[in-house]
Protein backbone atom coordinates (compact mmCIF):
# COMPACT_ATOMS: atom_id res chain seq x y z
CA UNK A 1 0.00 0.00 0.00
CA UNK A 2 1.20 3.50 -0.94
CA UNK A 3 1.67 5.94 1.82
CA UNK A 4 -0.93 8.30 -0.37
CA UNK A 5 -3.30 4.80 0.17
CA UNK A 6 -2.28 4.55 3.85
CA UNK A 7 -3.15 8.45 4.32
CA UNK A 8 -6.50 7.53 2.61
CA UNK A 9 -7.06 4.70 4.99
CA UNK A 10 -6.61 6.46 8.28
CA UNK A 11 -9.00 9.07 7.11
CA UNK A 12 -11.02 7.06 6.23
CA UNK A 13 -11.67 5.39 9.35
CA UNK A 14 -11.36 8.62 11.42
CA UNK A 15 -14.86 9.73 8.88
CA UNK A 16 -16.25 6.44 9.67
CA UNK A 17 -15.96 7.49 13.33
CA UNK A 18 -16.92 11.26 12.99
CA UNK A 19 -18.86 12.16 9.39
CA UNK A 20 -18.35 15.50 10.83
CA UNK A 21 -14.52 15.41 10.63
CA UNK A 22 -12.98 18.21 9.07
CA UNK A 23 -9.88 17.39 7.49
CA UNK A 24 -9.26 20.62 5.40
CA UNK A 25 -6.97 22.45 7.52
CA UNK A 26 -5.55 19.30 9.21
CA UNK A 27 -1.35 19.49 9.16
CA UNK A 28 -0.21 16.16 9.13
CA UNK A 29 3.00 16.56 11.58
CA UNK A 30 0.41 17.61 14.45
CA UNK A 31 -1.12 15.06 16.60
CA UNK A 32 -4.26 14.15 15.51
CA UNK A 33 -6.11 14.35 18.88
CA UNK A 34 -5.20 18.12 19.09
CA UNK A 35 -6.77 18.61 15.80
CA UNK A 36 -10.13 16.49 15.18
CA UNK A 37 -12.63 15.42 17.83
CA UNK A 38 -10.88 12.46 19.11
CA UNK A 39 -10.37 10.71 22.67
CA UNK A 40 -8.89 8.05 23.49
CA UNK A 41 -11.95 5.41 23.03
CA UNK A 42 -11.74 7.09 19.18
CA UNK A 43 -7.87 5.64 18.69
CA UNK A 44 -9.05 2.10 19.80
CA UNK A 45 -11.19 2.30 17.42
CA UNK A 46 -8.79 3.43 14.61
CA UNK A 47 -6.58 0.46 16.28
CA UNK A 48 -9.99 -1.98 15.61
CA UNK A 49 -10.75 -0.94 12.10
CA UNK A 50 -6.67 -1.44 11.54
CA UNK A 51 -7.47 -4.79 12.86
CA UNK A 52 -10.69 -5.55 10.78
CA UNK A 53 -9.24 -4.48 7.78
CA UNK A 54 -5.95 -5.41 7.40
CA UNK A 55 -5.83 -8.06 10.63
CA UNK A 56 -3.26 -6.18 11.51
CA UNK A 57 -2.70 -6.53 15.54
CA UNK A 58 -0.69 -3.31 17.27
CA UNK A 59 0.68 -3.64 20.14
CA UNK A 60 -0.08 -1.65 23.18
CA UNK A 61 2.99 -0.14 23.25
CA UNK A 62 3.05 0.99 19.82
CA UNK A 63 -0.58 3.24 20.13
CA UNK A 64 1.44 6.39 20.57
CA UNK A 65 3.24 5.37 16.30
CA UNK A 66 -0.59 6.56 15.45
CA UNK A 67 -0.46 9.84 17.22
CA UNK A 68 0.08 11.90 13.80
CA UNK A 69 -1.01 11.59 10.16
CA UNK A 70 2.36 11.65 8.93
CA UNK A 71 3.75 9.05 12.02
CA UNK A 72 0.80 6.65 11.16
CA UNK A 73 2.13 6.52 7.65
CA UNK A 74 5.56 5.93 8.88
CA UNK A 75 4.59 3.14 11.47
CA UNK A 76 2.09 1.06 9.09
CA UNK A 77 3.92 1.55 5.73
CA UNK A 78 6.38 -1.81 6.27
CA UNK A 79 3.26 -3.28 7.90
CA UNK A 80 0.89 -2.91 5.17
CA UNK A 81 3.74 -3.37 2.40
CA UNK A 82 1.81 -6.23 0.81
CA UNK A 83 -1.73 -4.68 1.29
CA UNK B 1 -47.18 12.85 58.33
CA UNK B 2 -47.39 12.23 54.22
CA UNK B 3 -49.22 15.26 54.62
CA UNK B 4 -46.36 17.51 55.10
CA UNK B 5 -44.29 15.85 52.87
CA UNK B 6 -43.12 18.19 49.82
CA UNK B 7 -45.38 18.16 46.94
CA UNK B 8 -44.04 17.02 43.43
CA UNK B 9 -45.40 18.09 40.42
CA UNK B 10 -44.36 16.95 36.41
CA UNK B 11 -43.28 20.51 34.62
CA UNK B 12 -42.09 18.68 31.33
CA UNK B 13 -42.80 15.82 29.29
CA UNK B 14 -40.33 14.47 26.32
CA UNK B 15 -40.99 11.70 24.45
CA UNK B 16 -40.54 9.08 21.70
CA UNK B 17 -43.18 6.57 21.07
CA UNK B 18 -44.06 4.26 17.97
CA UNK B 19 -46.48 6.87 16.72
CA UNK B 20 -45.03 10.13 17.61
CA UNK B 21 -42.10 12.07 19.09
CA UNK B 22 -43.90 14.91 20.88
CA UNK B 23 -47.11 14.81 23.66
CA UNK B 24 -49.05 16.84 21.35
CA UNK B 25 -48.90 14.39 18.37
CA UNK B 26 -49.06 11.55 20.82
CA UNK B 27 -52.29 12.42 22.44
CA UNK B 28 -53.88 13.20 19.05
CA UNK B 29 -52.96 9.62 17.73
CA UNK B 30 -54.13 8.08 20.77
CA UNK B 31 -57.42 10.09 21.20
CA UNK B 32 -58.08 8.72 17.22
CA UNK B 33 -56.73 5.11 18.43
CA UNK B 34 -53.99 4.93 15.62
CA UNK B 35 -51.32 2.80 15.84
CA UNK B 36 -47.99 2.49 13.51
CA UNK B 37 -46.86 -0.72 14.48
CA UNK B 38 -45.04 -1.70 11.94
CA UNK B 39 -42.79 -5.23 11.17
CA UNK B 40 -39.26 -5.49 11.77
CA UNK B 41 -37.14 -8.70 10.23
CA UNK B 42 -34.48 -9.44 12.99
CA UNK B 43 -31.31 -11.36 12.75
CA UNK B 44 -32.04 -15.08 13.32
CA UNK B 45 -35.48 -14.70 14.50
CA UNK B 46 -37.32 -13.36 11.31
CA UNK B 47 -40.21 -10.67 11.15
CA UNK B 48 -42.47 -10.02 14.39
CA UNK B 49 -44.90 -6.92 14.69
CA UNK B 50 -42.71 -3.85 16.73
CA UNK B 51 -43.31 -0.69 17.70
CA UNK B 52 -39.92 1.53 16.10
CA UNK B 53 -40.45 4.92 16.85
CA UNK B 54 -39.28 8.01 14.39
CA UNK B 55 -37.05 10.86 15.69
CA UNK B 56 -34.66 13.43 15.50
CA UNK B 57 -31.87 11.89 16.69
CA UNK B 58 -29.24 14.23 16.09
CA UNK B 59 -31.65 16.86 17.60
CA UNK B 60 -29.35 17.17 20.49
CA UNK B 61 -26.17 15.61 19.73
CA UNK B 62 -24.02 14.95 17.08
CA UNK B 63 -23.63 11.36 14.65
CA UNK B 64 -21.02 10.45 16.47
CA UNK B 65 -21.76 10.32 19.69
CA UNK B 66 -24.97 8.56 18.96
CA UNK B 67 -22.77 5.90 17.40
CA UNK B 68 -20.54 5.47 20.36
CA UNK B 69 -23.33 5.06 22.77
CA UNK B 70 -26.15 3.35 22.30
CA UNK B 71 -29.85 3.60 21.03
CA UNK B 72 -31.25 3.55 24.95
CA UNK B 73 -28.99 6.53 25.30
CA UNK B 74 -29.88 8.09 22.14
CA UNK B 75 -33.63 8.12 23.30
CA UNK B 76 -32.57 9.67 26.33
CA UNK B 77 -30.40 12.26 25.27
CA UNK B 78 -33.25 12.99 22.95
CA UNK B 79 -36.50 12.57 25.70
CA UNK B 80 -34.66 14.81 28.76
CA UNK B 81 -34.03 17.59 26.58
CA UNK B 82 -37.30 17.97 24.51
CA UNK B 83 -38.33 18.07 28.28
CA UNK B 84 -36.47 20.39 29.67
CA UNK B 85 -37.48 22.38 26.80
CA UNK B 86 -41.30 21.32 26.98
CA UNK B 87 -40.71 23.02 31.07
CA UNK B 88 -39.20 26.08 29.67
CA UNK B 89 -36.12 25.15 32.15
CA UNK B 90 -32.80 26.67 30.95
CA UNK B 91 -30.49 24.20 32.46
CA UNK B 92 -27.90 27.01 32.11
CA UNK B 93 -29.06 28.71 34.73
CA UNK B 94 -29.64 25.65 37.13
CA UNK B 95 -27.64 24.26 39.47
CA UNK B 96 -26.49 20.95 37.73
CA UNK B 97 -25.20 19.26 40.81
CA UNK B 98 -28.55 19.60 42.57
CA UNK B 99 -30.33 17.34 39.62
CA UNK B 100 -30.88 13.66 39.50
CA UNK B 101 -31.51 11.54 36.75
CA UNK B 102 -33.39 8.20 37.19
CA UNK B 103 -34.08 6.19 34.25
CA UNK B 104 -36.45 2.82 34.48
CA UNK B 105 -35.14 -0.32 32.58
CA UNK B 106 -36.44 -3.52 31.88
CA UNK B 107 -33.32 -4.61 30.38
CA UNK B 108 -30.23 -3.31 29.14
CA UNK B 109 -27.41 -4.56 27.39
CA UNK B 110 -28.80 -7.39 25.55
CA UNK B 111 -29.26 -5.85 22.28
CA UNK B 112 -25.42 -4.66 22.71
CA UNK B 113 -24.16 -8.22 23.70
CA UNK B 114 -26.14 -9.98 21.01
CA UNK B 115 -24.71 -7.33 18.53
CA UNK B 116 -21.42 -8.08 19.70
CA UNK B 117 -21.17 -11.63 19.49
CA UNK B 118 -22.65 -11.65 15.96
CA UNK B 119 -19.63 -9.35 14.86
CA UNK B 120 -17.33 -11.41 16.55
CA UNK B 121 -18.85 -14.40 14.63
CA UNK B 122 -17.53 -12.87 11.71
CA UNK B 123 -14.13 -13.61 12.75
CA UNK B 124 -14.55 -16.97 13.73
CA UNK B 125 -15.37 -15.79 17.27
CA UNK B 126 -12.06 -14.12 17.83
CA UNK B 127 -12.32 -12.21 20.80
CA UNK B 128 -9.57 -9.96 19.74
CA UNK B 129 -12.51 -8.31 17.83
CA UNK B 130 -14.96 -7.37 20.47
CA UNK B 131 -15.60 -3.95 20.92
CA UNK B 132 -13.74 -1.60 23.81
CA UNK B 133 -17.13 0.14 23.73
CA UNK B 134 -18.89 -2.87 25.10
CA UNK B 135 -18.59 -2.54 29.28
CA UNK B 136 -19.75 1.35 28.79
CA UNK B 137 -22.53 0.43 26.27
CA UNK B 138 -23.48 -1.62 28.78
CA UNK B 139 -22.91 -0.83 32.03
CA UNK B 140 -26.57 -0.44 33.25
CA UNK B 141 -26.65 2.99 34.14
CA UNK B 142 -25.67 3.73 30.48
CA UNK B 143 -28.88 5.13 29.87
CA UNK B 144 -29.07 7.62 32.44
CA UNK B 145 -25.76 8.68 32.19
CA UNK B 146 -25.48 9.14 28.63
CA UNK B 147 -28.10 11.98 29.26
CA UNK B 148 -25.78 13.68 32.21
CA UNK B 149 -23.09 13.56 29.89
CA UNK B 150 -25.34 15.59 27.18
CA UNK B 151 -26.82 17.53 29.49
CA UNK B 152 -23.55 18.19 32.41
CA UNK B 153 -25.76 17.31 34.89
CA UNK B 154 -23.73 16.49 37.76
CA UNK B 155 -26.03 15.00 40.51
CA UNK B 156 -26.56 11.21 40.73
CA UNK B 157 -27.92 9.18 37.99
CA UNK B 158 -29.37 5.17 37.92
CA UNK B 159 -31.27 2.93 36.52
CA UNK B 160 -34.38 1.35 37.89
CA UNK B 161 -34.05 -2.33 37.11
CA UNK B 162 -37.99 -3.49 37.59
CA UNK B 163 -38.90 -5.39 34.45
CA UNK B 164 -42.07 -3.58 33.05
CA UNK B 165 -42.94 -1.62 36.31
CA UNK B 166 -39.62 0.28 35.63
CA UNK B 167 -41.19 3.47 34.39
CA UNK B 168 -43.17 3.81 37.29
CA UNK B 169 -40.67 3.02 39.65
CA UNK B 170 -38.86 5.77 38.10
CA UNK B 171 -40.96 8.29 39.01
CA UNK B 172 -41.54 7.23 42.52
CA UNK B 173 -37.69 7.44 43.03
CA UNK B 174 -37.68 10.93 41.65
CA UNK B 175 -40.74 11.73 44.04
CA UNK B 176 -38.35 10.12 47.23
CA UNK B 177 -35.11 11.87 46.01
CA UNK B 178 -36.94 15.18 46.18
CA UNK B 179 -38.71 14.70 49.07
CA UNK B 180 -35.83 13.30 50.99
CA UNK B 181 -34.12 17.14 49.92
CA UNK B 182 -31.34 14.92 48.14
CA UNK B 183 -32.24 17.04 44.56
CA UNK B 184 -33.91 19.89 43.43
CA UNK B 185 -35.12 18.38 40.02
CA UNK B 186 -35.62 15.01 38.60
CA UNK B 187 -35.52 14.00 35.20
CA UNK B 188 -37.34 10.44 35.69
CA UNK B 189 -38.41 8.13 32.96
CA UNK B 190 -38.36 5.09 31.47
CA UNK B 191 -36.65 3.63 27.89
CA UNK B 192 -36.78 0.74 26.17
CA UNK B 193 -34.19 -0.34 22.93
CA UNK B 194 -36.05 -3.64 23.37
CA UNK B 195 -37.04 -3.84 19.62
CA UNK B 196 -32.96 -4.42 18.54
CA UNK B 197 -33.13 -7.71 20.42
CA UNK B 198 -34.06 -11.19 18.95
CA UNK B 199 -33.63 -12.67 22.01
CA UNK B 200 -36.51 -10.63 23.89
CA UNK B 201 -39.12 -11.89 21.05
CA UNK B 202 -37.36 -15.40 20.83
CA UNK B 203 -37.89 -15.60 24.32
CA UNK B 204 -41.82 -14.47 24.49
CA UNK B 205 -42.09 -16.38 21.62
CA UNK B 206 -41.14 -19.92 23.80
CA UNK B 207 -43.15 -18.69 26.10
CA UNK B 208 -45.99 -18.51 24.00
CA UNK B 209 -46.71 -14.84 24.54
CA UNK B 210 -45.80 -12.99 21.53
CA UNK B 211 -48.31 -11.08 19.42
CA UNK B 212 -49.28 -11.31 15.91
CA UNK B 213 -51.88 -10.48 13.42
CA UNK B 214 -51.80 -10.43 9.66
CA UNK B 215 -52.11 -6.62 9.95
CA UNK B 216 -49.23 -5.69 12.68
CA UNK B 217 -51.42 -2.69 13.92
CA UNK B 218 -53.61 -5.35 15.47
CA UNK B 219 -51.22 -7.94 16.89
CA UNK B 220 -51.89 -6.18 20.24
CA UNK B 221 -55.19 -6.97 21.15
CA UNK B 222 -56.04 -6.78 25.07
CA UNK B 223 -58.79 -8.07 26.98
CA UNK B 224 -59.84 -9.27 23.32
CA UNK B 225 -60.85 -13.18 23.20
CA UNK B 226 -58.31 -13.54 20.14
CA UNK B 227 -55.60 -11.69 22.10
CA UNK B 228 -52.38 -14.10 21.67
CA UNK B 229 -49.33 -12.19 22.90
CA UNK B 230 -47.39 -8.91 23.57
CA UNK B 231 -45.67 -6.94 20.66
CA UNK B 232 -42.32 -5.61 21.38
CA UNK B 233 -41.97 -1.31 21.29
CA UNK B 234 -39.07 0.50 21.51
CA UNK B 235 -39.80 4.06 23.03
CA UNK B 236 -38.90 6.76 26.14
CA UNK B 237 -40.11 9.13 28.22
CA UNK B 238 -38.93 11.68 30.22
CA UNK B 239 -40.10 13.69 32.98
CA UNK B 240 -39.30 16.58 34.55
CA UNK B 241 -40.64 16.68 38.05
CA UNK B 242 -39.81 19.80 40.61
CA UNK B 243 -41.20 20.91 43.98
CA UNK B 244 -44.60 22.66 43.81
CA UNK B 245 -42.85 26.17 44.86
CA UNK B 246 -40.24 25.65 42.78
CA UNK B 247 -42.73 25.31 40.19
CA UNK B 248 -45.30 27.88 41.13
CA UNK B 249 -42.43 30.43 41.75
CA UNK B 250 -41.23 30.57 38.33
CA UNK B 251 -44.56 30.45 36.98
CA UNK B 252 -44.10 26.50 35.06
CA UNK B 253 -47.07 24.88 33.46
CA UNK B 254 -48.25 22.19 35.88
CA UNK B 255 -49.06 18.82 34.36
CA UNK B 256 -49.99 17.03 37.50
CA UNK B 257 -49.26 16.60 41.25
CA UNK B 258 -47.65 13.03 41.68
CA UNK B 259 -50.10 12.45 44.79
CA UNK B 260 -49.95 8.55 45.44
CA UNK B 261 -47.80 5.29 44.79
CA UNK B 262 -47.37 1.59 45.24
CA UNK B 263 -44.44 -0.67 44.69
CA UNK B 264 -44.97 -4.10 46.03
CA UNK B 265 -43.89 -7.85 44.73
CA UNK B 266 -45.75 -10.52 43.94
CA UNK B 267 -43.10 -13.13 45.24
CA UNK B 268 -44.72 -16.06 43.68
CA UNK B 269 -44.06 -16.78 40.00
CA UNK B 270 -40.87 -15.83 37.32
CA UNK B 271 -43.78 -14.48 34.89
CA UNK B 272 -47.47 -14.76 36.04
CA UNK B 273 -48.87 -12.10 37.51
CA UNK B 274 -51.29 -12.08 40.62
CA UNK B 275 -54.27 -9.75 41.41
CA UNK B 276 -54.15 -10.13 44.77
CA UNK B 277 -50.92 -8.32 45.21
CA UNK B 278 -52.20 -6.20 42.25
CA UNK B 279 -54.71 -5.18 44.57
CA UNK B 280 -52.76 -4.47 47.25
CA UNK B 281 -49.98 -2.29 44.98
CA UNK B 282 -53.27 -0.36 43.86
CA UNK B 283 -54.51 0.28 46.98
CA UNK B 284 -51.19 1.25 48.49
CA UNK B 285 -51.49 3.89 46.08
CA UNK B 286 -54.78 5.57 46.69
CA UNK B 287 -53.90 5.43 50.44
CA UNK B 288 -50.80 7.16 49.95
CA UNK B 289 -53.12 9.53 47.63
CA UNK B 290 -55.74 9.63 50.50
CA UNK B 291 -58.49 8.61 47.91
CA UNK B 292 -60.74 6.32 47.31
CA UNK B 293 -62.17 4.23 44.18
CA UNK B 294 -64.74 6.98 43.54
CA UNK B 295 -62.06 9.50 43.40
CA UNK B 296 -60.41 7.46 40.42
CA UNK B 297 -61.77 8.90 36.76
CA UNK B 298 -59.25 6.62 34.78
CA UNK B 299 -57.55 3.91 35.84
CA UNK B 300 -54.57 3.59 32.39
CA UNK B 301 -54.03 -0.58 32.39
CA UNK B 302 -50.54 -2.47 32.34
CA UNK B 303 -52.73 -4.98 29.95
CA UNK B 304 -50.34 -6.03 27.50
CA UNK B 305 -52.03 -8.93 25.59
CA UNK B 306 -51.39 -12.33 26.97
CA UNK B 307 -54.09 -14.54 28.41
CA UNK B 308 -53.25 -14.62 31.71
CA UNK B 309 -52.12 -11.22 32.81
CA UNK B 310 -55.15 -9.49 31.35
CA UNK B 311 -57.29 -11.15 33.42
CA UNK B 312 -55.49 -11.16 36.59
CA UNK B 313 -55.91 -7.11 35.82
CA UNK B 314 -59.12 -6.99 35.48
CA UNK B 315 -59.51 -9.23 38.53
CA UNK B 316 -57.74 -6.57 40.00
CA UNK B 317 -59.44 -3.97 38.69
CA UNK B 318 -63.09 -5.15 39.78
CA UNK B 319 -61.91 -6.53 43.46
CA UNK B 320 -61.11 -2.60 44.07
CA UNK B 321 -63.25 -0.51 41.67
CA UNK B 322 -66.32 -3.06 40.80
CA UNK B 323 -68.79 -0.71 42.35
CA UNK B 324 -67.08 2.95 40.98
CA UNK B 325 -69.31 4.02 38.63
CA UNK B 326 -67.12 7.12 38.01
CA UNK B 327 -63.53 4.91 36.88
CA UNK B 328 -63.00 4.73 33.48
CA UNK B 329 -60.55 2.14 31.95
CA UNK B 330 -58.72 2.43 29.15
CA UNK B 331 -55.24 1.02 27.59
CA UNK B 332 -52.39 2.59 25.72
CA UNK B 333 -50.70 -0.82 24.66
CA UNK B 334 -53.46 -2.19 22.29
CA UNK B 335 -52.14 1.06 20.28
CA UNK B 336 -48.81 1.49 20.93
CA UNK B 337 -47.16 -2.01 22.38
CA UNK B 338 -45.55 -2.78 24.93
CA UNK B 339 -42.40 -0.55 25.73
CA UNK B 340 -41.11 -2.06 28.12
CA UNK B 341 -39.09 0.36 30.72
CA UNK B 342 -40.97 2.91 29.61
CA UNK B 343 -44.25 1.35 29.35
CA UNK B 344 -45.45 3.02 32.36
CA UNK B 345 -44.27 6.36 32.01
CA UNK B 346 -45.24 6.68 28.14
CA UNK B 347 -48.46 5.60 29.21
CA UNK B 348 -49.24 8.13 31.75
CA UNK B 349 -47.72 10.74 28.98
CA UNK B 350 -50.86 9.72 26.98
CA UNK B 351 -53.35 10.33 29.34
CA UNK B 352 -51.78 13.66 31.23
CA UNK B 353 -53.61 15.66 28.64
CA UNK B 354 -56.95 14.33 29.78
CA UNK B 355 -56.42 16.78 32.71
CA UNK B 356 -57.04 19.82 29.87
CA UNK B 357 -59.41 17.82 27.47
CA UNK B 358 -61.39 15.62 29.84
CA UNK B 359 -61.32 13.07 26.89
CA UNK B 360 -60.73 9.36 27.60
CA UNK B 361 -58.53 8.15 25.00
CA UNK B 362 -59.67 4.49 23.66
CA UNK B 363 -58.82 0.90 23.56
CA UNK B 364 -58.18 -0.46 20.24
CA UNK B 365 -58.49 -4.19 18.74
CA UNK B 366 -61.09 -5.14 21.42
CA UNK B 367 -64.18 -6.41 19.25
CA UNK B 368 -64.94 -9.52 20.72
CA UNK B 369 -64.46 -8.80 24.68
CA UNK B 370 -63.22 -11.85 26.76
CA UNK B 371 -66.14 -11.95 29.81
CA UNK B 372 -63.34 -12.46 32.32
CA UNK B 373 -61.77 -9.29 31.09
CA UNK B 374 -65.11 -7.36 31.35
CA UNK B 375 -65.01 -4.51 33.64
CA UNK B 376 -67.74 -1.44 33.66
CA UNK B 377 -67.00 1.76 31.55
CA UNK B 378 -64.01 0.09 29.35
CA UNK B 379 -63.36 2.88 26.70
CA UNK B 380 -63.01 0.73 23.03
CA UNK B 381 -62.59 2.36 19.43
CA UNK B 382 -63.55 6.02 20.49
CA UNK B 383 -62.46 8.30 23.45
CA UNK B 384 -65.20 9.38 25.69
CA UNK B 385 -65.86 12.63 27.63
CA UNK B 386 -66.32 13.36 30.99
CA UNK B 387 -67.76 16.10 32.55
CA UNK B 388 -64.00 16.75 34.40
CA UNK B 389 -60.84 14.51 35.01
CA UNK B 390 -59.10 14.92 38.34
CA UNK B 391 -57.02 11.61 39.42
CA UNK B 392 -55.70 9.58 36.93
CA UNK B 393 -54.00 6.21 38.95
CA UNK B 394 -51.58 4.50 36.11
CA UNK B 395 -50.42 0.54 36.74
CA UNK B 396 -47.50 -1.31 35.68
CA UNK B 397 -46.48 -4.49 36.62
CA UNK B 398 -43.49 -6.45 35.60
CA UNK B 399 -41.96 -10.18 35.12
CA UNK B 400 -40.50 -11.62 38.25
CA UNK B 401 -44.25 -10.18 40.41
CA UNK B 402 -42.82 -6.52 40.76
CA UNK B 403 -45.92 -4.04 40.41
CA UNK B 404 -45.85 -0.17 40.18
CA UNK B 405 -49.05 2.30 40.54
CA UNK B 406 -48.94 5.84 39.84
CA UNK B 407 -51.68 8.61 41.01
CA UNK B 408 -51.47 11.51 39.45
CA UNK B 409 -53.90 14.94 40.53
CA UNK B 410 -54.66 17.64 38.39
CA UNK B 411 -53.12 20.27 39.88
CA UNK B 412 -55.47 23.47 40.50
Amino acid sequence: MTRDAIKDLILEIIEDIDEDADFDSLQSDKPLRDQLDLDSMDFLDIVMELRKRHKLQIPEEDYPELATLDSCVNYLEPLLADA
Amino acid sequence: METQLPRIVITGVGLAAPNADNLKTYREKLLNGISEITEVNLRYFGKAPAGICTFQETRYRKKKENKRGTRAGCFGVYCANEALVDAGLDIEHYQRSRIGVYVGLTEHGTVETENEVFNISQYDYNVDYWTHHHNPRTVLNNPAGEITMNLGITGPHYSIGAACAAGNASLIQGVQMMRLGEVDMALAGGISESTGSFGIFASFQAQGALGSADDPRKACRPFDNSRNGIVVSEGACIYVLERLESALARNAKIYAEIVGYGMNSDARDYVLPFHERQAECMELAMKRAGVGPEDIDIINTHATGTKQGDIEECKAIEQIFGKSKKTYINNTKSIIGHAMGAAGVLELAGNLPAFEDNMVHPTINCHDLDPACYLQNMVFDKPVELDSVNIILNNSFGMVGINSVIIVKKYQ
